[in-house]
């Protein structure tokens, strides 16, 4: 069902990694990215798991959590697979069977290519697990400050994605019903042809567009009553505050970044 | 024969995940023509889960739903047959309005069903006619209407689609005291002339004192099952849960406590005013 | 006592509407009191409301609160900040996708100091129960605890009223139950201001004061026990009767010896009872 995709979920919880000030998280997060794209070793990946591990151990999030969240990105991840191990050019092959084949060079990509959009995706996730969404938009935000004084609006952009992030579940609870309802009025969704199928999509989409309207008419009402009055004089209840464990964490990413390099250098 | 029957039905959402959660489980029920049921139960209780295996829309985990002796689930054709010939009318079904024009948004429903275009005109009047809406009202935008005039035209939508089975979930919900009662007249004229079987899911105590037969349900499960007089007989049991009483339940039940002897099964006004005044002068009460 | 919001003669009609939605109206409500508005659909209820807190400014009259006038655009925020409002469907009132961030919105959006807005979200949220869900995402919450945290967003102002306008319309009974407890509560203990818009007649029979609206005009105006046992006036409004003050007329009628003015189940009892005494 729509209701179980995951995908920018947070688990609430109260553990190093959930305490970190977001900007910290997430400039450590470019870190990994960074990271994980120096990488061209196994020990390299290995240390990366680890990282990941390590994470995943200290903000106790489940495996199966991450597993779940990776799920709807298993047709990206056979993909890559697919293209690096049947097109990789090279001459140590391993198989060939008329014009598919595969080459060591190519399984090796294949792998290496997995395991990238593997821990690159497992990354971010960890993020926005442990991070509530308002967090990550008031780090955003902070961190984007100094376009203020380009005129860029970062305050109104960091709202419209909380916001936004808000409602998708309600949303998408919303598709479901509209879809049961025109379904009971025996609305074929599942079969036709492609313009049939399109045509038959506008009894879901008007009327999801004109209930999308009118939350957002009542949602501007409810917080101009709330006083709100845009991103001048605002005051934030959590201030964002770099303690000794923000220091200690990027200590360890740049450990972490030292350690890669070397892996590189040392060619593990 | 039953109109419809379920038999040991279960639903387990998300089955093998650890968001495994079971909606309903063995359930038994039928229904049959010509009557109105209601259904009550408390905000996840399983009476959503069980409206939606009426009309072939939620598979069940397990058990088996018969509309007239047949598997629904026997084949497509059968699922779609019982699309057609269960109508339910989920909650604010205003929201599912789309077409341009009213007339065309109660003609989706017979369209659906690809009847020629003479039938489906005649069944678009005669429902708009069903719920009160006037001819001037079918050629307008079902968004320049009012919020009972939408409701109504969406009852309409399912109404054409005519229906051996309505199924109605809380159709009454956020409309003014005549707006309810104006609708739930409509409802019951409805089905006294097409001789259907009518299922009301509702929280609304006095629309439930008006059914024929009432059924209960709690955590997945059915927990009583008759008429009005025997379920509200049993109010400690609807209080405990989380369900309200009719108003006169209510109040014989807070008169008891008091010490008056108001008899059992009292749950209507007329009832109540009857046991009341029965109790005068009988020294009913003590002082 | 002076009224903590006064409508003087207020006329206002939409912009693309035929007659007037509120037709010289003039109210005062005074602090610490609960009045429920009642009126059938297109009464002007709603736009009553949406003039207490200069959401619609009077085409013709004034609205004061504190003796501030809606229509001053320099005291827009201390209005608001004054008279909270809190609407039907409760999914579109909330901001954040945590419960505290959410109650914390209006008091950042007033330049709070930090934290006074912690301390003012935890009382909010306990204030309606809601403390212990207080790290949850709304969209888990049940409909009565989404509107209980909407009235806690709205409590972080620090408000002397507090407006809903059909809050329960779209909750079930035990939803329907938490809310109402939660703004009687606020009403009687706190002090808080409470004017309640609804549909629902056992919830007007728990007010001060019963404001009856036809037609963009106030036509009754009472205490429940006074408003609710003139039954015909009220049907002639579209309006029901509560069954209890249904019950006590018949039973008058009959020559029973009973108060008009029992309006709750339990005050029906008690008057029963005392009357079979007799």
């Amino acid at each position: 069902m729509l209701k179980d995709i995951t995908l920018g979920q947070y688990f609430p919880g109260d553990t190093p990694v959930h305490n970190l000030d977001p900007r910290t998280k997430l400039l450590l997060t470019v870190v990994y990215i960074a990271g994980l794209f120096t990488v061209n070793t196994w020990g390299g990946y290995a240390l990366v798991f680890a990282a990941l591990c390590a994470v995943m151990a200290v903000s106790r999030i489940r495996p199966r959590a991450l597993v779940k969240g990776l799920k709807p990105l298993v047709f990206i991840i056979v993909f890559t697979a697919v293209l690096n191990l049947f097109f990789t050019a090279g001459d140590d092959i391993l198989f060939q069977w008329r014009f598919i084949r595969v080459t060591q060079t190519g399984l090796k990509r294949a792998v290496a290519m997995v395991l990238r959009v593997l821990f690159l995706v497992s990354g971010t996730f960890l993020l926005t697990y442990t991070t509530s969404p308002l967090a990550i938009t008031d780090g955003l935000e902070k961190l984007l400050g100094p376009l203020k004084k380009l005129h860029v609006p970062v305050y109104e952009l960091s709202l419209m994605m909380c916001i936004a992030l808000r409602f998708i579940p309600t949303l998408i609870e919303e598709t479901d019903r509209i879809m049961s309802a025109q379904k009971a009025r025996g609305a074929d969704l599942e079969t036709g042809t492609l313009p049939e199928r399109a045509k038959a999509l506008l009894p879901l989409l008007i009327p999801l567009f004109i209930s999308s309207f009118r939350r957002a008419d009542e949602l501007a009402l409810a917080m101009e009553c709330r006083c709100y009055n845009g991103g001048e004089g605002r005051t934030r209840m959590k201030q964002l505050h770099m303690t000794w464990r923000d220091a200690a964490a990027f200590v360890l990413g740049a450990l972490f970044v030292g350690a890669i390099l070397l892996l590189r250098r040392l060619g593990i | 024969m039953s109109l419809i029957e379920l038999r040991g039905l279960t639903h387990v959402y998300s089955q093998g995940t650890p968001f495994e959660k079971t909606a309903i489980e063995g359930l038994d029920l039928t229904l049959e023509r010509n009557a109105t049921v209601g259904l009550i139960g408390h905000t996840g209780s399983g009476k959503s889960t069980l409206i939606s295996h009426l009309n072939a829309l939620l598979k069940p985990t397990a058990g088996t739903v018969l509309l007239d002796g047949e598997d629904v689930f026997a084949s497509k054709a059968s699922i779609r047959a019982a699309r057609f010939r269960v109508g339910v009318v989920f909650q604010y079904p205003e929201y599912q309005l789309f077409e341009e024009t009213v007339a065309a948004d109660i003609a989706f429903g017979p369209k659906n069903l690809k009847l020629p275009q003479p039938e489906i005109d005649r069944r678009v009047a005669e429902a708009a006619a069903f719920v009160g809406l006037g001819e001037d009202t079918l050629t307008r935008s079902p968004m320049e209407l009012s919020g009972g005039q939408k409701r109504r035209a969406a009852i309409a939508g399912v109404l054409a689609m005519e229906p051996e089975l309505l199924v109605l979930d809380e159709p009454t919900a956020g409309l003014d005291p005549a707006g309810r009662e104006d609708l739930l007249e409509k409802l019951f004229a409805w089905r006294q002339a097409r001789q259907a079987a009518v299922l009301l899911v509702t929280h609304d105590m006095t629309i439930a004192n008006r059914c024929d037969r009432l059924v209960v349900m709690s955590e997945g499960k059915i927990v009583m099952d008759g008429a009005p007089a025997e379920v509200f007989a049993r109010g400690g049991e609807l209080t405990a849960i989380g369900l309200d009483l009719p108003a006169p339940a209510l109040i014989a039940e807070l008169l008891r406590r008091r010490g008056v002897a108001v008899p059992a099964g009292v749950y209507t006004a007329d009832q109540l005013y009857d046991a009341i005044l029965a109790l005068r002068g009988e020294g009913g009460a003590p002082c | 006592m002076d009224p903590v919001i006064r409508i003087e003669n207020v006329t206002y009609t939409y912009p693309d509407g035929a007659r007037p939605a509120l037709d010289g109206v003039s109210l005062d409500i005074l602090p610490g009191t609960f009045t429920a508005v009642l009126g059938s659909n297109g009464s002007g209820k709603s736009t009553l409301a949406k003039h207490l807190n200069a959401i619609l400014l009077p085409g013709a009259g004034r609205v004061l609160v504190d003796g501030m006038d809606t229509a001053d655009e320099k005291d827009l925020i201390a209005i608001r900040r004054r008279v909270g409002m809190v609407f039907q469907n409760p999914d579109n009132q909330i901001v954040a996708n945590v419960v505290e961030d959410d109650v914390a919105f209006a008091p950042e959006n007033l330049g709070v100091e930090s934290a006074e807005i912690r301390r003012r979200v935890d009382a909010a949220l306990k204030q309606v129960g809601m403390y212990d869900f207080r790290m949850h995402a709304p969209h888990l919450l049940s409909g009565g605890q989404k509107q209980r945290v909407a009235i806690a967003g709205v409590l972080a102002m620090d408000p002397e009223v507090l407006v809903l306008d059909e809050p329960t319309a779209m909750l079930d009974p035990r939803g329907r139950r938490e809310v109402i407890a939660s703004v009687e509560r606020l009403c009687r203990d706190r002090g808080i201001t409470v004017v309640l818009i609804t549909h629902h007649m056992d919830e007007a029979a728990r007010a001060d004061r019963v404001i009856v609206m036809d037609r963009g005009r106030i036509v009754m105006d009472g205490a429940p026990g006074q408003v609710f046992p003139q039954a015909d006036r009220l049907r002639a409004l579209r309006l029901t009767v509560p069954e209890t003050t249904e019950l006590i007329l018949r039973l008058r009628a009959a020559g029973l010896d009973l108060p008009p003015e029992a309006v709750t189940p339990e005050a029906c009892a008690d008057a029963v009872k005392e009357a079979l005494c007799h």
